[in-house]
């Protein structure tokens, strides 16, 4: 069965940016319908009824989140847009805001209406310049057709969107860090609750949504909650807590495939079918050794690993909000799916990983902070060829204790450090006590050595 | 319902309170380093980290993660396991845990290894120079490891070596090292002082405390961030390398430099002080205190200190020319004190003489009431007068906003009136003539004797006093700390004693009498003015405070409430009463 892109149905078009041709393409209808015909709570009801769940990487479910906003505030109420897509490998959000802006902004439209704010702040992280100024063009677009602005197509609400551009931090993306950088702070952060539905950017309710989720809000009020339905994997009936994975999503594929890329499907594939159809399969002919499901936060899938109660390997299970789970993974993620080859060494890949979440954790909390400083302590010696047993010991303490699973930190950027470090020791520990038997020096130790960092 | 810490249930009625504080109430302490009272919550050093639960359908159920104390409401109902569950009073019976939850391990085995955990992390990156360190003795990083944490590190990578930032501020400095980021600090500066000085920079395990560039830590409370600081990373220069806090005796006063009347601890060793640090009293100072009181002690050991008592010696014939007179005899006190008292007397019997007294709003109650019973006793016909008073600006209120302007509301005021019993002072002298002479107008006068009781920390404000073309009267004397016009001219001079070198009571600015302990002796030489007084009347032995406190507190209604008051019963005792 081959699936029609609904997502990136426009990306491929000429000046698909531009408001002219998105609304050649029926754009901004569903708003004009929506502000005409239907009710704020309406709305919020068609995006709950559809199942969407946030694809920012938790996946909450969106009119759910909606629904947390005190009932009769007096506002103002806001809603963020979290552009700040930083985890490594990811980039179906650049995809859309650089090709298909006023998909995302008729869905951060449709969304302000259904939340009833009045102004929605477009956090984009700084590294997308294009997207940046993309997006601005087609604000200002916006804002000449008179879609933004005061008394909106007569309808009488009124919206601002505001750009703004991080710094360059990968906390800005965890929803209250995105909050604390907009007000002007160091993105450490808050504590919850109170969650920022109920006390969120200048201490009003805010609502933060990922690009992509909004995307889907444009797509489920033009093409109706059934369409949406149709697609993806409905709940699993013996798991009472499970609210299904519907609708399209933006897989992106990257490491050793042979065609790093962006393709959209129904929630569920399997690993195996996007990598080997879609991704073109394993670069140089080499297999699988591991795949990241969805960021490297989520944790490691070993491609030769059977699955327990299931047929198959961790490289048959499906990519939908459930699957990972299966496989000890934290979750899809931003379904970012990584492939590593049977060539690569997995310390390197577990130092490059403590790296990045050494100098990406915020500093705020003690089990955050010191945690992913010395796991990659620890996995930089292993580099060196240096590393004891005792230590794999000690980092799968370290990586258990630190998240806000155990309770030790604020935000879950600690459990995202933990996971890829105890899911890769834990399926491949065998290969750590080999190269701690043979004092393996890596093959990279020289040419990725730190030289600096921002 | 009670709320149960380590089983023992704990009525807390109303009050909203969070897991550190609900299990203060029951007795039990919960470790905590970001947490403070006066302070808002960002719970990020985890060393308060709780098990909780809830009791309901005959079983405790408890939440499967640890959470943290500082950061959690308590509720009705609510159980709460600390890390010291296996501490807690073995008579009480344990409440029906759910067994799936004992299953894991004894309650609270998960808060332990927590916080266990917590510590080992604190310390992967914390030099351990302990010995070299001033915190070492008061430290919470070393109290905590020693009773929560392990023995030895698993960490065999170098440390990370941040360079110190002695520039941060003129008064302190900062031991990057070994900070722990509970930004105690930054939270002070920003929500107490409002100066937001401090900040946070880079991030992970290379964050630092700093200033920014070319705004360095300069406010009048900005010496609280040392106290706040658990551990030994941000130090007072002024303190830095003087003593080991174990060799240090501690004891409650009060300080003198304004009429906040702000509760100090005072630090000394063999009678020296060497740093004051504020006391927790929420109807005065709350938790903090100003750098002008905090190094404002070094007065008490200055070397230009009048040490000992003394006699003017006037040359033998009215023409001599010999210049080394008039001379300063130095006597010894009993000699002085009945020569004083035989001239008083003298003077008490021919009326047309006139007399005046000037008293300080420096004395303690105690004081100004026994000088001015013992003057009176003398010489009757002896005017009184209210001493110079020190008044500096406005009243400075924090936290200022960044233009330098308060900000309500106010949550620490550095009074313009610095001295500390203005009020107390005044109810003496209402007491004795009904009203309230200012001493300027009395140095106006001539007279045929004066008494000046001062003890001025600076000598400036004795000489602003005194008018352009002022001339020492036949009798003239002195008690004060240093010297000044005053003190050259006197016939009879005494040196007066500190606040720290004395015991007594002062009145702060909103009316609050609060009594002090005696923090250090005096120089060898020198009698407090108290028992200076008490030998004027003749009365046998050692001046007792607590003696004269009940007899003003007899003689005085408005300072009734003094008389009724128990004398302290350890020197740490402080009573406290509104006037």
């Amino acid at each position: 069965m081959s699936y029609e892109p609904v997502l990136l149905a426009r990306i491929d078009k000429p000046n698909s940016q531009r408001l002219e041709g998105y609304r050649q393409d029926g754009g901004y209808e569903a708003f004009a319908r929506v502000l005409r015909e239907l009710k704020p709570e309406e709305v919020v009801a068609r995006v709950k009824e559809s199942g969407l769940r946030g694809r920012g990487g938790a996946g909450f479910p969106t009119g759910v989140k909606w629904t947390f906003v005190p009932k009769g505030h007096p506002g103002p109420i806001y809603l963020a847009v979290n552009a700040d897509e930083s985890e490594p490998c990811t980039y179906n959000n650049r995809i859309l805001m650089e090709k298909d802006p006023h998909q995302v902004l008729e869905g951060v439209l449709i969304s302000s209406y259904a939340i009833q704010a009045r102004v929605a702040y477009f956090y984009i992280r700084y590294e997308y310049g294009e997207a940046y100024r993309t997006l601005q063009a087609a604000i200002d677009e916006l804002y000449q057709a008179g879609l933004l602005g005061r008394n909106i197509l007569n309808s009488g609400f009124d919206l601002d969107v505001v750009l703004h551009r991080g710094a360059g931090a990968y906390i800005c993306g965890e929803e209250t860090g995105l909050i604390e950088s907009l007000e002007g702070k160091r993105a450490w952060p808050r504590i919850k609750p109170p969650f920022p539905a109920v006390e969120g950017a200048f201490r009003k309710p805010t609502i933060v949504n990922n690009v992509e989720t909004l995307a889907c809000v444009t797509q489920i009020l033009r093409r109706g909650v059934e369409w949406f339905r149709s697609l993806g994997v409905p709940p699993d009936p013996k798991n009472p807590r499970d609210l299904g994975s519907f609708g399209p999503k933006l897989y992106t594929l990257a490491g050793h495939v042979n065609e790093p890329k962006c393709v959209e499907l129904p929630l569920g594939v399997t690993v195996r079918e996007l990598v080997e159809k879609h991704g073109g399969g394993v670069w140089k002919g080499r297999k699988a050794k591991a795949v990241n499901p969805g960021g490297i936060s989520m944790g490691f899938l070993r491609c030769d690993l059977p699955l327990k109660n299931a047929e198959g390997t961790e490289y048959d299970i499906p990519l939908d909000f459930n699957g990972p789970l299966r496989a000890g993974c934290l979750g899809l993620g931003t379904a970012a799916v990584t492939v590593i080859d049977d060539q690569t060494s997995m310390i390197d890949v577990v130092h490059n990983v403590c790296q990045f979440f050494s100098h990406e954790s915020c500093g705020q909390c003690t089990p955050c902070r010191e945690g992913t400083g010395w796991m990659l302590k620890i996995m930089e010696r292993f580099r060196h060829g240096r590393g004891r047993r005792e230590d794999l010991d000690i980092l799968l303490d370290v990586a258990e204790r630190i998240g806000i699973i155990p309770g030790t930190t604020i935000c879950g950027l600690a459990d995202g450090a933990g996971w890829p470090v105890k899911t890769a020791i834990r399926k491949f520990r065998e290969e750590f006590e080999q190269a701690i038997r043979d004092a393996t020096v890596s093959r990279y130790v020289r040419t990725l050595e730190t030289v600096a960092a921002h | 319902m009670p709320v149960y810490v380590n089983d023992k249930p704990v009525e807390l009625g109303s009050q909203r309170w969070n897991c550190i504080q609900a299990a203060q109430q029951a007795g039990v302490f919960i470790p905590h380093y970001c947490w403070h009272e006066a302070l808002s919550v960002v719970a990020s050093c985890r060393m308060c980290l709780v098990e909780i639960g809830e009791w309901k359908d005959g079983k405790v159920v408890m939440q499967p993660k640890v959470v943290p104390g500082c950061q959690t409401p308590v509720k009705d109902g609510m159980v709460i396991v600390t890390g010291e569950y296996d501490r807690r009073d073995p008579t009480l019976p344990p409440l029906p845990y759910d067994p799936a939850y004992l299953q894991a391990g004894p309650p609270g085995s998960r808060a332990k290894k927590a916080q266990a955990d917590t510590l080992e992390a604190l310390l992967l990156n914390h030099p351990l120079d302990c010995p070299v360190c001033d915190k070492a003795g008061e430290c919470l990083l070393q109290d905590y490891s020693f009773r929560y944490g392990r023995s030895t590190s698993r960490m065999i990578d170098p440390k990370n070596t941040p360079p110190n930032k002695p520039h941060i501020s003129s008064k302190i400095t900062l031991f990057t090292d070994r900070c722990i980021m509970c930004t105690r600090c930054v939270r002070f500066t920003r929500e107490i002082s409002g100066t937001g000085e401090l900040c946070v920079v880079r991030r992970g395990h290379h964050e630092e405390i700093d200033v920014f560039p070319g705004r360095p830590l300069e406010n009048k409370l900005a010496g609280n961030v040392v106290d706040l600081c658990p551990v030994g990373a941000l130090g007072s220069k002024d303190f830095l390398y003087k003593q080991r806090v174990w060799y240090l005796h501690t004891r409650d006063s009060i300080c003198s430099r304004c009429s906040s009347g702000c509760n100090i601890y005072v630090d000394s060793n063999k009678d020296i002080v060497y740093r004051l640090r504020p006391r927790y009293n929420p109807q005065v100072n709350g938790h903090f205190m100003c750098d002008d009181g905090r190094y404002g002690y070094h007065f008490t050991h200055a070397a230009e200190r009048i040490r000992r008592a003394g006699l003017l010696q006037q040359p033998s014939t009215s023409a001599s020319n010999d210049p080394d007179y008039p001379m300063r005899r130095w006597l010894a006190w009993p000699h002085l004190v009945s020569r004083l008292r035989q001239s008083l007397q003298s003077l008490g019997q021919q009326p047309q003489r006139r007399v005046a007294v000037i008293l300080s709003p420096f004395l303690t109650v105690e004081e100004a009431f026994l000088l001015a019973k013992a003057l009176r006793s003398l010489a009757p016909q002896a005017q009184l007068a209210l001493g110079p008073v020190p008044v500096v600006g406005d009243d400075d209120r924090y936290p200022k906003d960044v233009h330098g302007r308060p900000v309500e509301p106010t949550r620490f005021i550095i009074r313009a009136e610095k001295c500390p019993n203005r009020r107390g002072v005044e109810t003496v002298l209402r007491y004795w003539t009904g009203q309230v002479t200012p001493a300027e107008e009395l140095l106006r006068q001539s007279w045929d004797a004066l008494w000046f009781a001062g003890g001025y920390p600076e000598a400036a404000v004795v000489e602003a006093a005194l008018p352009s073309h002022w001339s020492a009267p036949p009798l003239l004397v002195v008690q004060d700390l240093f010297p000044s016009p005053l003190t050259e001219a006197a016939t009879f001079l005494f040196p007066a004693t500190s606040s720290f070198e004395k015991e007594g009571t002062f009145i702060n600015a909103m009316g609050i009498a609060q009594t002090f302990p005696r923090a250090v002796r005096p120089l060898i030489d020198a009698r407090s003015e108290l028992q200076l007084a008490h030998e004027l009347l003749e009365r046998p032995g050692l001046v007792q405070a607590a003696a004269v406190r009940r007899e003003l507190g007899r003689a005085i209604p408005e300072l009734a409430h003094l008389a009724t008051i128990d004398p302290p019963a350890a020197p740490e005792r402080i009573e406290l009463a509104t006037v």
